[in-house]
């Protein structure tokens, strides 16, 4: 025989239950229903602190000449990552449709290397090859503005080697020459006779 | 102190030994100087023997070339025990889908559906359940099997289903039908030249010397044609020789006179030309008082072009004008129908016949739609040795012409006559500003906007002579007038001018 208190306990216990998953039920009803929405974010984290002003070498197809442009920019401690980070960033300006020298909108800086003490090595994307203009001036400035805002942002950078998806390319559209290393003060010379010979 | 007394032991010796033979100090010197002479012909031998192995030259690297239907390739081959060996995976990798599985000395192979199974140091393998003898045991070296190079044509055929043909001698295997014939004809044009046909677009690496034109070639599985030496009748051009060796084809074409080699028809003929008095013999045998510059002020050469060719000499006032992409390679889309290719070879042409209606004798590199690489493009050049190589090409954006020079990277290694590649340009780089600053000169003359820059452009960078690339832009009326003949008349006229005008200067120092 089952205790009277104890059968009396159990009910009740039964009936708030009973009385809570009611309440519940009708809580959840007036809850408005929501669609996840979808994720637009970037996926990996944006360089954020401080951010520091750069000298970035714009080509102008107009003039053909590359105009220096400063610019402030959140840039992380390493100096292969800054270099990265300065490359995105002009490669950024480019991509804009009013650029005054644009790009494939996918054009894309893979990596940058500091390998050698002196050497950097940027690794584009293949749209940024195959889609680019093709015309002596137009490729020599895209050169130009590469290795110019690299050396002259960061330190120590005597000699940049441009790859194309990791590999050696011939010409980057048919005439600049990609084969070989290009020597920072050669680069230097070049674009110095560029912004006289205006 | 060990040496000092032995030293000390050792005079004491000699004292010892002179005093008990009683004999004169000067009687001694002979022995002493038989085991000089002993040591001297010793010593000499040595420097005879060190001195033949450093100027012998380093024994060439034993190559095998394949051809099929897939691909051409070279492979090394190895040299164990006296016998030729190759790595089996380099053989066929190139040809499907291979595995490989190592297991101690057995050396378990797959080739698409075939397996195999190889073991060190045995000379009998297993192909498809097959027992196959091997003419050498099979060698396993950190994992690469390798196997005895005339074993190929024993393993192939079971691998690849097919029959395989393979030179040994020369080392040249053919799989499957992939022989590519040629015929060579001479012409008795003036200049004589020589019209070889291939039966497939070919790339042969191209060297000169005197009297001899050598075409080597490679990834071409040509096929030698009746008889090794063949025989024109053409006191110019008399003969040419084809020989195979260490995977490769040689054909040589003797001739008396420089010769000099052009490709047309997508690179299916090779056009070898005798070149003609040079304008330095020229003026040696024909007295001409009153001129002292007789191939500016000689009459126009006929033929379609008569390119002279320094005999090793100074060079003669000789232009090479390139005009470039060509082929599959079309350059810049200048418009929806307008491609780069087409405008640089119109140009080339109509400054070809600009130069030699002033006496210079031009060789236009391309002269038909074919593609040819920028080493191409240099070797060519330099082989000619002209004084000025001139670069076309042509953009849509800008007015009037740019000029480019060089852009040299510091520091080019030099050994004697043999030039860096990438830096050949940088003996000739005044030579070249020297050009450019005569075609600004004549530009500026005629109101045509002209701008100076350098550039990362090859082949500038390989050309042993003045070189500048001409990037032609648009007229001010538009981008449809750059192919149009007004325009391009006026552009080649004058800078056909400015070229002959450089010549004064560029000689100067001679």
């Amino acid at each position: 025989m089952i205790p009277r208190h104890l059968v009396i306990g159990t009910a009740a216990m039964l009936a708030i239950a009973l009385g809570m998953s009611v309440y519940l039920w009708r809580m959840r009803g007036r809850v408005p229903h929501v669609e996840p929405a979808a994720y637009s974010g970037p996926i990996a984290p944006p360089v954020s602190g401080p951010t520091e002003q750069v000298t970035l070498y714009v080509a102008d197809d107009e003039s053909g000449i590359l105009r220096a442009q400063a610019a402030r920019i959140p840039l992380p401690a390493g100096r292969q990552e800054r270099a990265q980070e300065l490359l995105r960033a002009l490669l950024g300006l480019y991509l804009d449709k009013l650029s005054p020298h644009p790009l494939a909108a996918s054009a894309e800086v893979r990596d940058v290397y500091l390998v050698d003490p002196g050497l950097a090595v940027i690794d584009m994307n293949a749209a940024f090859a195959d889609d680019h203009r093709s015309g002596i001036l137009v490729e020599e400035l895209t050169v130009a503005s590469l290795v110019q805002t690299l050396s002259a942002n960061i330190p120590g950078i005597t000699r940049v080697k441009i790859l194309v998806d990791g590999k050696q390319r011939e010409t980057l559209a048919g005439h600049a020459d990609l084969s070989g290393f290009f020597d920072v003060s050669a680069v230097n010379q070049m674009v110095a006779q560029m912004q006289s010979a205006q | 102190m060990r040496w000092n007394s032995n030293s000390k032991n050792k005079a004491i010796t000699t004292k010892d030994t002179k005093e008990h033979e009683g004999k004169p100090a000067e009687r001694l010197t002979r022995p002493i100087g038989s085991v000089r002479a002993g040591f001297l012909v010793i010593l000499i031998t040595a420097l005879v023997l060190c001195a033949s192995l450093l100027l012998s030259a380093p024994s060439e690297q034993k190559r095998v070339s394949i051809y099929s239907t897939a691909a051409n390739y070279t492979l090394s081959v190895m040299d164990r025990d006296h016998r030729d060996y190759v790595s089996l995976l380099e053989v066929l990798e190139p040809l499907g889908k291979v595995t490989i599985k190592n297991d101690g000395s057995r050396w378990k192979f797959r080739y698409n559906n075939v397996d195999a199974e190889f073991n060190a140091g045995k000379t009998r393998a297993r192909i498809q359940g097959h027992d196959v003898d091997l003419p050498g045991i099979f060698l396993l070296e950190n994992g690469r099997g390798l196997v005895p190079l005339d074993s190929l044509t024993t393993l192939l055929p079971r691998f690849l289903g097919g029959p395989v043909t393979f030179n040994v001698t020369a080392r040249r295997l053919f799989i499957g039908n992939v022989s590519v014939h040629f015929t060579a004809t001479v012409n008795k044009a003036n200049p004589p030249t020589l019209v070889m046909e291939f039966s497939s677009p070919v790339n042969p690496m191209i060297a000169t010397e005197p009297g001899k034109l050598r075409m080597v070639f490679t990834h071409e599985p040509i096929v030698p044609p009746g008889s090794q030496t063949l025989t024109f009748d053409s006191k110019t051009i008399p003969s040419a020789s084809y020989q195979e060796d260490n995977g490769a084809v040689e054909i040589t074409v003797n001739g008396s006179e420089p010769l000099f080699a052009s490709f047309s028809n997508d690179g299916r003929t090779i056009t070898v030309t005798a070149a003609p008095q040079t304008a330095a013999q020229v003026a040696a045998r024909t007295p001409q008082p009153q001129l002292n510059l007789p191939a500016i002020t000689s009459p126009v050469q006929p033929g379609p072009y008569i390119p002279s060719v320094s005999s090793g000499g100074a060079p003669t006032y000789f232009a090479v004008v390139d005009a470039s992409h060509g082929g599959e390679e079309r350059g810049a889309a200048l418009s929806d129908q307008l491609s780069e290719k087409d405008v640089t070879l119109a140009f080339a042409r109509k400054l070809r016949q600009e130069l030699e209606s002033r006496g210079v004798s031009t060789l236009l590199l391309r002269d038909g739609d074919v593609t040819l690489s920028l080493d191409q493009r240099a070797n060519l050049a330099n082989s000619s040795h002209p004084a000025i190589y001139i670069c076309i090409h042509a953009a849509s954006r800008g007015t009037g012409v740019r000029l480019y020079g060089a852009l040299l990277p510091p520091g080019g290694e030099n050994h004697g006559s043999f030039l860096d590649w990438d830096t050949a340009q940088s003996g000739f780089a005044a030579a070249s500003q020297t050009v450019e600053t005569s075609l600004i000169a004549e530009l500026q003359k005629k109101q045509i906007p002209v701008r100076a820059l350098i550039a990362p452009l090859r082949p500038l960078n390989n050309v042993t002579a003045a070189a500048v690339a001409i990037e032609i832009t648009p007229p001010e009326n538009g981008i449809s007038e750059l192919n149009s003949p007004g325009y391009q008349q006026l552009i080649s006229e004058t800078i056909a001018t400015g070229m002959v005008a450089a010549r004064e200067k560029l000689e100067a120092p001679r």
